[in-house]
């Protein structure tokens, strides 16, 4: 019994590295010797490497890189440039969108021209990346699930930073580049248009992200149980009789009646995942725009109520005469 | 290799509970129920934090009453404030303030040894306007301090320069260089509970008068322009509140809508008044005498000392958790006092609402 009950893989597999089948049509190869490592055996495959980077992988890096240097170096001057002061306060420093005033403008560097610069090369970035994992994938002969799952994360940060500053029309509106500010922002963002739980794109997104660890959970018990029937050779055994894949069908059919299957929970498992970035997207790009205060649309509509008073008195002072001095 | 392992993972175990036992707080925490039944509305006191509030927020004993003699300015020459007082409980206020403000310097803080009436000393002139401010609080300002009122220990707390006080920070936007330019936040701000929002809203909303409301009032745009950016500011604004009162956002707030009156308790009123008050207090009794305190008692930028929330709160709900002591010095509630500042006191709603901490169960719909 107690052979079951691991954290880590318990099985290794070694013999004589594999460099893949060789690559065509790229000025790249594959990078780097590969290695074996125990520590990397325990958590995934025991072997390190070959890396394939290519252009767009390279290109990816660089923007990255120049994007992260242009976070950090800002940053760093914010403390006026002490090592210590950027390590102990690097949860609160921040490149800052520029302010409202300059609406959909370029300022100059030091007033928000760098937070658009990063933005820039951040966003592109993740596009190059967005590509690089198409193309990997198609030169598997995989379909390219993984690259669209990348690049509805990539709609949210893009509704953030760009799309959505762009219909409000002012750069001002987007997040900072910080650990805490961005938080804050998130915190402002909701206090000035309303309450975003009301918000039902946003209560969608939140249905999303949960119901994908939910499923996650799911799911991976559901396999490590089956393990010792061979479980994680989901596919292969799915058209079989008496396996562990039919015994986790079974397992799901009996407690609540219907069951998913080897195919279908992945398919499940990636919508809602994709979906949680798409729909809170939606959620961000209508606020503001569309909507301007997401509780009293919710009152508006019957989504939430309007608690009665229960203290005397609750008026608003400034409408009182000579209430506002 | 699995030595190394488990070396790591509790180094790693050490380092989480050391953050938890350094900054979460432990339970008891006894729970208060303010709101309306589902909306989370609550007061969280912990007894260990109670305690130490309490310690720190005693009242001083105070001087036996007198009031006899006759009116000080018959008796002392050059008293501005408090001629109408009698020459008794004038020297008992005397007393009582240098044991508020200069219990280590005595009289001579303020006085020229044997010559009270000079007025050669800055601190008596400060002094001086600083009575006046007291008295305009406890006059003018009843929309906020209530029958209770403010004296000098109030915010002193036994030394000249009250512990909580603000001062301008740099101006967003300023400073020159090829990198950002200082945005007046993202630093540690102490006055904000430590976070990372603008570390002075004070100047904007407690000195000048911008606009502390961002909410949206409709649900569709109909032309709000305040921003997040601005949002933020008020935010920190609001952070300061909390954390002067060492009150949570429920103490005034629905969460569910911030912004919303119906919704909101009676403390919110009260805390409304004080942003009148403050700004009164800084622009017409602070700053004037910005020229009047020596340059090393001024801010950075060179302003003068000045007063938010804080300031008398010093982390209560009510500064001294609500102990009636300017009762006990009558020229403090301007018994007797001429030459208050000519400002015509503000408005009031007809009926005051308790302020007192509401206990729902009984008013619950």
């Amino acid at each position: 019994m107690t052979e079951y009950q691991n954290i880590f893989t318990r099985v290794q597999i070694r013999g004589p590295l594999h460099a893949g089948p060789p690559v065509s049509g790229s000025i790249f190869q594959r990078e780097g010797k590969p290695f074996y490592s125990y520590l990397m055996g325990i958590i995934g495959n025991a072997q390190v490497g070959p890396l394939y980077l290519g252009s767009l992988g390279v290109a990816s890096l660089i923007s990255g890189f120049i994007a992260i240097e242009i976070i950090g170096l800002n940053m760093w001057a914010s403390v006026g440039w002490n090592p210590i002061l950027f390590i102990r306060d690097l949860p609160w420093l921040a490149l800052e969108p520029p302010a409202p005033a300059n609406g959909l403008r370029i300022p100059p560097l030091n007033q928000g021209g760098w937070w658009l610069m990063a933005g820039f090369f951040l966003t592109a970035a993740m596009v190059l990346w967005f590509f690089r994992m198409y193309r990997r994938a198609r030169q598997l002969g995989l379909g390219t699930h993984m690259a669209w799952a990348w690049g509805a994360a990539i709609w949210l940060y893009f509704v953030l930073g760009f799309l959505r500053p762009l219909l409000m029309g002012s750069w001002g509106e987007a997040p900072p580049f910080g650990i805490f500010p961005h938080l804050d922002w998130t915190v402002s963002f909701s206090l000035r248009y309303g309450n975003l739980y009301y918000d039902p794109f946003h209560m969608l997104s939140i249905v999303f992200l949960y119901g994908s660890v939910l499923l996650f959970a799911m799911h991976a018990a559901t396999i490590l149980a089956v393990s010792r029937f061979g479980g994680e050779k989901e596919v292969e055994q799915s058209v079989d009789r008496g396996t562990a894949s039919e015994r986790a069908a079974l397992f799901w059919r009996w407690t609540m009646g219907f069951n998913a299957t080897m195919e279908s929970i992945h398919r499940w498992a990636w919508w809602f995942a994709v979906l949680t970035p798409l729909t809170g997207g939606i959620g961000i790009l209508l606020t503001g725009t569309v909507t301007d205060n997401w509780f009293l649309w919710a009152v508006k509509h019957g989504v939430a109520p309007h608690y009665a008073p229960i203290y005397s008195h609750a008026v608003d002072p400034a409408t009182l005469q000579g209430g506002k001095p | 290799m699995r030595a190394a392992l488990s070396g790591a993972a509790l180094l790693g175990a050490f380092a989480i509970s050391l953050v938890a036992v350094l900054t979460f707080t432990r339970p008891p925490i006894n729970i208060v129920a303010t709101g309306n039944p589902g909306t989370g509305m609550q007061l969280n006191y912990v007894p260990k934090q109670v305690a130490a509030a309490l310690a720190i927020n005693q009242v001083p004993a105070a001087l036996p009453p007198i009031d006899a003699g006759p009116p000080a300015s018959t008796v002392y020459k050059n008293v501005q404030v408090l001629g109408n007082v009698s020459s008794g409980a004038f020297t008992r206020l005397m007393v009582s303030m240098t044991n508020w403000v200069a219990p280590q310097q005595g009289c001579n803080y303020c006085h020229v040894a044997g010559n009270f009436a000079d007025d050669s000393k800055y601190t008596k002139v400060i002094a001086r306007r600083m009575l006046q401010m007291t008295i305009a609080v406890n006059t003018k300002y009843t929309n906020h301090v209530g029958n209770v009122g403010v004296t000098c220990y109030t915010c002193h707390r036994g030394a000249p320069m009250p512990s909580q006080i603000w001062f301008t920070g740099a101006t967003p936007g300023s400073g020159a260089g090829l990198l950002e330019t200082s945005m007046g936040k993202n630093l540690p701000a102490l006055a904000i509970n430590n976070s990372s929002l603008p570390s002075d809203p004070f100047t904007p909303f407690l000195l000048n008068h911008e606009n502390i409301r961002d909410q949206g009032t409709t649900a569709l745009p109909s032309g709000n322009t305040q921003s997040i950016k601005q949002t933020d500011w008020t935010y920190a604004l609001m952070m300061h509140y909390s954390q002067a009162l060492g009150v949570n956002c429920a103490f005034c707030h629905n969460s569910q809508a911030f912004s919303d009156w119906s919704e909101s308790t009676p403390q919110r009123l009260t805390a409304f008044y004080a942003e009148a008050m403050l700004r009164d207090l800084n622009t017409n009794y602070m700053v004037p005498l910005t020229s009047t305190f020596p340059a090393g008692q001024r801010g950075p930028m060179g302003d003068v000392a000045k007063i938010n929330c804080a300031t008398c709160h010093q982390g209560v709900y009510k500064p001294l958790f609500g102990a009636a002591m300017a009762a006990q010095f009558p020229p403090l509630l301007g018994v007797g006092a001429s030459a208050t500042a000519a400002v015509t006191p503000i408005a009031m709603p007809s009926v005051m609402p308790n302020s007192s901490i509401p206990t729902t169960d009984s008013t619950k719909p």
